[in-house]
């Protein structure tokens, strides 16, 4: 069990028993629960900061959870820049983060 | 309350005098009607740019600030660190693009008649500018390398120059319009009145941006700066695609012009989080700010004509500023002839980021009356090209 996931007997919402599914998170197994968010697998298995910004390397994750501020980009099955908060969780989905470099200026030929 | 300057405006052009002249000594209030970098700072893209500009007055303006970017940028970010982010000044440099002959001709005269004036300005041909940005159309003719041109996040930049002038003993005061100037008995301006009571200084300096208009009408004088729109289109982040300042041709002709219908003309640069800033319009509709599709269609369609990729990239937001536009093409920065006391740094339309440095230390140095770095008389506000527009009350 993800550790970030309330049990679902516990949960006040009462919701029906779910159906769980594993993906993997830079090929690591992660379990999640299907009607979940790739965000919500993610931030249940205790994975908060998974994406690293360019210029100063500092942590990124699920920001705003409804699809506005793209700070929860991913690789998807090699899709890059999905946003994991707006991506229903597939069984067997292969989720890659990313961590783009910043750009490296040649000098210029002339 | 009495100093002895009080600035209308912190954006950036105030922000950057009030440092400047609280460094040297002088006791600065700043003023505005919203908060520090309100306003255009705020809907704009930073551009420091010498590409644009062709020889004259503006340029050697803009070669001033090129210097002085530098050096300042380095000196806040070591003095404010921890107190305000980074300014992200960035010299990555600017590459100019022509996608056709005719422009390709224009283009690279332009280029000829501002290296004689002392720009670096390199010719590069398709595959040398695609050397430099991969992902440019393979339709590049020509391009010029512009290794001068950078930027600043502006309201950050604004932010820490405010910062920077607290530092140096300055006080600011958000959120307090002014509502009318105050006289000496001699006639001379003494301070403004604001809703929340008076700020008496000897000089007052006029940096409200393309609302300074607004400003020296409540003072009784009219002044010609007015709004001009620009828009930008912001995509989602992705990998770093798009490495300088890249500009098609048209961009020069679009600012320089007179005309109040849309013009647009692409401007394309990717930012630090990994965004695609994507300008830019530039049209006279006085402050009507909403959504304008048709003017975001097009600067959409000429973006994707320098970098074809952009053809699938997914748009996050657009934003658009009003430029503090003038009549004659230039900022106006000095003491204003027909009222003693009062003093104007204004209408520097879209490089008011990249010109605030130079028009700060012209504004310090024509105020405590000592020589100044560059020739001050083209930007007085006593100029023949000006006068014309500064008859009569407003």
């Amino acid at each position: 069990m993800a550790p970030g996931l309330l049990p679902w007997r516990t949960d006040p919402i009462g919701p029906a028993e779910p159906t769980p599914l594993t993906i993997t998170l830079d090929g690591v197994p992660v379990s999640g629960l299907v009607g979940q968010s790739l965000a919500g697998v993610i931030l249940a298995s205790g994975s908060v900061g998974f994406r690293r910004t360019s210029h100063d390397g500092r942590p990124r994750g699920v920001f705003c959870g409804i699809g506005v501020c793209y700070d929860c980009l991913v690789e998807v099955n090699g899709l890059r820049d999905v946003r994991a908060c707006q991506r229903r969780a597939e069984g067997g989905d292969v989720v890659v983060t990313q961590h783009d470099p910043p750009p490296n200026l040649a000098e210029p030929q002339s | 309350m009495t100093s002895d300057v009080v600035i209308v405006g912190a954006g950036i052009i105030g922000a950057a005098c009030a440092r400047a002249l609280a460094a040297s000594g002088m006791d600065v209030t700043v003023v505005d009607r919203g908060c520090v970098a309100g306003g255009t700072s705020s809907a704009c893209e930073g551009n420091l740019l010498v590409s644009d500009k062709g020889p004259g007055d503006e340029l050697v303006l803009a070669q001033y600030a090129t210097a002085l970017w530098r050096d300042t940028a380095a000196e806040i970010t070591e003095q404010l660190h921890g107190v305000v982010p980074s300014v992200e000044f960035d010299a990555k440099g600017g590459l100019v693009v022509a996608t056709t002959d005719d422009g390709a001709v224009a283009l690279l005269a332009f280029a000829a008649a501002q290296r004689a004036a002392g720009v670096d300005a390199r010719e590069l041909d398709s595959a040398q500018a695609r050397g430099l940005e991969p992902e440019l159309s393979p339709e590049t003719r020509v391009a010029v390398h512009y290794p001068q041109d950078a930027q600043v996040q502006p309201t950050i930049a604004a932010m820490a120059l405010i910062a920077s002038a607290r530092n140096h003993g300055a006080t600011v005061v958000e959120n307090t319009p002014v509502i009318a100037g105050i006289r000496d008995s001699d006639g001379a301006l003494a301070g403004v009145a604001t809703a929340a009571g008076e700020l008496r200084a000897r000089y007052v300096l006029i940096a409200a941006g393309p609302w300074s208009g607004d400003v020296a009408a409540m003072l009784g004088l009219p002044l010609p700066v007015h709004p001009r729109r620009g828009e930008l289109l912001v995509t989602t982040r992705m990998r770093h695609r798009v490495f300088h300042k890249v500009y098609d041709a048209d961009y020069v002709g679009a600012v320089e012009s007179d005309d109040d219908a849309l013009q647009t003309s692409s401007v394309v640069e990717s930012t630090a989080s990994g965004t695609v800033l994507i300008g830019s319009s530039r049209q006279q509709i006085g402050f009507e700010s909403g959504m304008r599709v048709d003017v975001l269609a097009q600067v959409a369609a000429k973006a994707i004509r320098l970098f074809p990729f952009l053809a699938d990239a997914s748009v996050m937001r657009s934003y658009g500023g009003f430029r503090p536009f003038m009549p004659d093409h230039l900022p106006v920065i000095g003491a204003d002839p027909r009222l003693p006391g009062l003093w104007l740094a204004t209408g520097h339309e879209g490089a008011g980021i990249g010109l605030s440095l130079a028009t700060a230390e012209l504004i310090r140095d024509l105020m405590q009356g000592n020589a100044t770095g560059i020739d001050a008389a083209p930007f007085s506000p006593a100029r023949a090209s000006l006068a014309p527009y500064l008859v009569g009350a407003a």
